[in-house]
């Protein structure tokens, strides 16, 4: 009798779970199906022209050379051995070095810069909202834009940097900060850490905002000094949330492409991965070679994405840790 | 707490330098923008001489307002798109327990990562051959990669933070899962739509390598292209004041919703953590 009554219990849940399920996979079908044609089939065809000698204006032409793109050996009739492919092409290999630069540089400044500002949004004064509000202003406007903006105000001509570094005698010429190949970098790094640095400082200060307030007190109280407390109790705790907000921006910095084609076309000193694949695919017609470089590029923000999942930052059930 | 006064001091000249820091540039085009003539080359920091010349100009060569209307309508329904697909997924994604969940959830993850450049060749081809090359639907078309994984992965996580018994209620009334998203879910989650809905809008937005390449003409450019397009008839004369006037034309409106919806803006990109 007991058991009957439970399983009259039981059987119209289960039917609601099946029930459930089949909604459940209903639901998901129009973004599954999404993504495999706008991201998955696109990914794969890349892969497949890498090893094929297709041009832009021959799609549907090309033949499979397999890694002819990649690295290719060549003996010339003196004995002479020839490496071509994007893995013996020095334009490539300069490009992935400014790529790694540009991202480690920035990231770190955006890290401090984003824990100073959250450390001080973190603090209660008056007219706080504003300056929140203008700390995300830099985010907000388009990449394009502040290239522009910054292009003009690096301009070695008439730009206001060169006046006021001139001004406060900190440079006795006008420094031709976009065109120089020494200067070039630079620019392109603060104009990066300028806009990015409102994104560190907010998931920072998510963190900040996550620590219990009683251990601040518990430190003032037994007189630990302020900067001895930052260190010691306030980093380590938000550090997990530090850490994320910069493992996603180093992979947001590995394709940056927009910035540096609006601010410092054409130098060598700032082609990224991304600015010579498209260079390869588009303007020079050298089609395959440039779908070679992408899945490269593809592959090493793969094979970071990989680690990081890998070691465990990422929180898929909601759970806190 | 009490604090000396030089320490208050040197917290307002921080919090001064970093609002400083934050709003010059662009404070700096908007006055360059109400600069003509031999003015725009003297360096001053404060206006003078407001004209709106420049403002005239942008607005009258070429398809300005065209590309405005373009970026629009492509960002709007990028959203529209993506969110429609998102809430139903997030919510069998955080709501209901299967095999795989975990496995999808990483998936949606790493495509978010993908770096657009290595999808450019794949989707050039499709987009051509599906006819849609130099239409501002091959923009629509792509965009997707990035907003919907975004919606997705943010609606997820404000979803999870639903209270379970508003749920169970419902299925003890008799609600179908359709019946508690339109029902129960969305009302309850319409500012997160919002917040996840401008987070998605600003990305489209901004886009700029896939515009660049998919679209070739002035009239089926967005703005981002347009601006980044802008030059003159030789590098010695390119046009600052309406670059320039161009700039603040398309940032006002983001710096706007900025300030309105600070909050919500703040709490998406903590949950979601994906783009910056």
């Amino acid at each position: 009798m007991k058991a009957a009554a439970t399983a009259a219990v039981i059987a119209p849940f289960s039917q609601l779970r099946d029930e459930q399920l089949r909604a459940a996979r209903l639901f998901l079908l129009p973004m599954i199906a999404a993504l495999l044609i706008v991201a998955a089939w696109p990914l794969l065809r890349t892969f497949y022209f890498s090893f094929t000698d297709t041009s832009l204006t021959d799609l549907y032409g090309g033949q499979f050379v397999g890694f002819e793109n990649y690295l290719t050996k060549r003996e010339l009739k003196s004995g002479r051995v020839l490496w071509r492919g994007v893995l013996a092409d020095p334009n490539w290999w300069n490009a992935v070095w400014n790529t790694l630069y540009f991202s480690v540089v920035s990231v770190f400044f955006e890290m401090v810069f984003g824990i100073i500002v959250a450390l001080v949004l973190h603090q209660e004064f008056k007219g706080r909202g504003w300056v929140r509000a203008a700390v995300l202003i830099p985010w907000a406007i388009p990449t394009i834009v502040s290239a522009r903006m910054w292009g003009w105000m690096l301009n070695d001509q008439f730009g206001m940097i060169n006046d006021i570094l001139l001004r406060l005698s900190i440079i006795d010429t006008k420094i031709a900060w976009t065109a120089s190949s020494d200067t070039a970098m630079t620019a392109v790094l603060v104009v990066d850490i300028w806009k990015t640095t409102p994104f560190m400082a907010l998931l920072t200060l998510a963190g900040l905002q996550l620590i219990p307030k009683d251990i601040y007190e518990a430190a003032a109280i037994d007189g630990v000094h302020p900067v001895r407390t930052f260190f010691k109790v306030t980093l380590p705790l938000v550090w997990p949330a530090v850490m994320v907000a910069v493992i996603f921006r180093f992979l947001d910095a590995m394709r940056v492409f927009d910035l540096i084609y609006v601010l410092t076309p054409n130098s060598k000193a700032t082609k990224t991965m991304s600015v010579i694949a498209r260079e390869n695919l588009i303007d020079f017609d050298k089609f395959a070679y440039g779908s070679a470089q992408s899945t490269l590029l593809f592959l090493i923000i793969g094979s970071i994405t990989i680690l990081y999942i890998w070691l465990g930052r990422v929180d898929l059930e909601g759970g806190r840790k | 707490m009490y604090r000396p006064w030089y320490q208050v001091a040197a917290f307002y000249a921080l919090v001064g330098v970093i609002v400083l820091i934050s709003i010059f540039p662009f404070y700096y085009a908007v006055i360059t923008s109400f600069k003509e003539g031999t003015a725009l080359f003297k360096v001053s920091y404060l206006p003078s001489n407001i004209t709106l010349n420049n403002y005239i100009d942008v607005f009258q060569s070429g398809n300005f307002l065209r590309n405005i209307l373009n970026s629009v309508l492509v960002a709007t329904l990028v959203v529209v798109l993506s969110l429609l697909m998102a809430v139903t997924a997030a919510y069998a994604l955080s709501r209901v327990r299967f095999r795989g969940r975990s496995s999808l959830l990483l998936m949606i993850l790493s495509v978010s990562m993908f770096p657009q450049i290595s999808l450019l060749a794949g989707l050039f081809e499709l987009i051509r051959a599906l006819g849609l090359y130099n239409t501002i639907w091959a923009l629509v078309f792509s965009y997707t990669i990035f907003s919907l994984p975004f919606t997705v992965w943010v609606l997820t996580t404000f979803m999870r933070e639903l209270p379970v018994e508003i749920e169970e209620a419902a299925i003890v009334d008799g609600a179908t899962p359709w019946q508690i998203i339109t029902k129960v879910f969305m009302p309850l989650l319409w500012p997160a739509l919002v917040t996840t809905g401008l987070l998605a809008f600003i990305g489209a937005w901004n886009e700029f390598l896939f515009a660049l390449t998919f679209v070739i003409s002035d009239k089926t450019r967005t703005v981002p292209v347009a601006i980044a397009l802008l030059s003159g008839s030789s590098i010695y004369e390119i046009p600052w004041g309406a670059i320039m006037a161009a700039a603040v034309v398309v940032t006002i409106p983001l710096v706007v919703l900025v300030i309105v919806f600070q909050r919500k803006i703040v709490a998406g990109l903590t949950a979601g953590g994906v783009k910056g």
